[in-house]
């Protein structure tokens, strides 16, 4: 019998909600690696993270601080964390983290925890405030945009854009607005939650459309899966999907990674028009919540990206299965007080 | 006229576009007319198969065809190109 590696992965975005993290499907991906014998270090920012309590799948949890306490707080309590678990690999999966891990990642290195994400410059120049530069240097289609920095810009969208255009947070949240009142609603709501700039993005009518997609930072595409969404929340998440056999998708994939080199996992939004053009909404710099689609038609994405940043092996997927569909669900689970009491208290469970 | 290659149609009616992920239920009269649009056959031939098989004259075929393929065609599940 093969032998399995054995490695300790610490990973965030435990938040199962009805918005949810992307850290249980990537744990649930690494968990099913035949490769692999991992051990799952969760690492919070609640002490309701659904993650925290779901056991079988997460050998342990502690809480971290936010990143808006800064990375010294983030990285004392990783390195007391590592200190007691001996991290071999970090997988971050929230945008708002992804900077100080980005910048830390030679001290983690120097520490002995593995990462594999993109570059600094990788994670600015695909920012929703820069995608304009970002559409323009790589010669892609992305809707015009514009930063919204105070209230009195919102005056100027009518120069620039017919309505209704969409008003973006910089790392989550987007809202739909056909006049100045209800964009100046959304400001509000949004600065307030993720900061400034608020970006205003010209909306394109067509079918919305993503590819989950891995990269080994060398411009080589590991894996992609194409996928529509069935089932959007109200929050506009996937609550259902099916995979798609879209030559177009995939070679525009191909094209944006071996452009930028792009390490790491990445979701690309894209809308599709009804003359099939592909408008790039927004490049997310990590592997989305839907990424278990991707595992279920052939492509643990999650494992490949494991193995790259432990330097093993990685052959590139060619194929998936097309109409694979994942359907989301909710269970309650039923905790023990003792639990939410050690979270809540110890920070560690 | 056909219908676009990769366009699957099962034997229950149930029909999947793999490039867009949408899909579609038609009945079996319309299952039959998507069969013989994916073997290429043209109008006549499948006017011809339909109104011998079914109780209805060309006329009244010819309507619910055309009806039918601007359905087709506005899903965009009709290949003009090959």
């Amino acid at each position: 019998m093969e032998n399995k590696k054995k490695l300790v992965v610490a990973v965030t975005g435990l938040n199962n909600t009805d918005n949810p993290g992307p850290g249980i499907p990537v744990i649930r991906a690494i968990r099913e690696s035949s490769g692999l014998d991992v051990k799952v270090v969760g690492l919070v920012y609640e002490t309701l993270e659904p993650g925290i309590y779901l056991r079988d799948l997460v050998d342990k949890v502690y809480m971290l601080p936010y990143p808006s306490e800064g990375s010294e707080a983030v990285l004392d309590r990783l390195s007391y964390i590592h200190h007691r678990e001996h991290i071999d690999l970090l997988i971050p999966n929230f945008d708002a983290e992804l900077y100080t891990f980005i910048k830390s990642e030679k001290v983690l290195h120097e520490m002995g925890i593995r990462t594999f994400l993109p570059t600094l410059e990788q994670l600015e120049e695909r920012h929703k405030g820069n995608l304009d530069a970002f559409g323009e240097k790589y010669d892609l289609l992305v809707p015009e945009s514009m930063p919204l920095l105070y209230e009195n810009d919102i005056r100027k969208i009518d120069e620039k854009f017919e309505y209704p255009v969409m008003v973006k947070g910089k790392f989550y949240d987007a809202y739909i607005a056909y006049n100045e009142e209800q964009v100046l609603s959304h400001f509000n709501k949004i600065s307030a939650k993720w900061g400034l700039p608020v970006i205003v993005q010209e909306f394109i009518r067509g079918t919305e459309v993503n590819v989950v997609a891995l990269g080994d930072g060398q411009g080589n595409t590991v894996g992609a899966v194409p996928m529509r969404k069935q089932y959007i929340t109200d929050k506009g998440k996937a609550w259902g999907g099916i995979t798609l056999d879209n030559p177009d998708m995939l070679e525009l994939t191909h094209r944006i990674i071996r452009a930028t080199r792009w390490r790491g996992g990445m979701e690309l939004e894209l809308m599709r028009t009804d003359d099939d053009q592909y408008y790039i909404l927004e490049i997310n710099p990590r592997i989305p919540a839907w990424v278990y689609l991707a595992v279920g038609a052939g492509q643990n994405l999650p494992e490949a990206l494991v193995k790259l940043a432990m330097g093993m092996e990685v052959e590139p997927f060619t194929s998936y299965e097309t109409g694979k569909i994942f359907v989301r669900y909710s269970w309650d689970m039923i905790i023990d007080m003792k639990d939410f009491e050690k979270i809540s208290t110890k920070g560690e469970i | 006229m056909k219908i676009r290659k990769n366009i699957a149609v099962s034997d229950t009616g149930f029909v999947f576009d793999p490039s867009t992920g949408e899909s579609f239920t038609v009945n079996e009269t319309g299952q039959e007319i998507l069969n013989l649009l994916k073997k290429e056959k043209s109008y006549d031939e499948i006017a011809t198969a339909i109104t011998m098989r079914y109780d209805i004259d060309r006329s009244g075929f010819e309507k619910y065809y055309q009806d039918f393929i601007e359905m087709l065609n506005h899903y965009h599940l009709i290949d003009y190109e090959g």
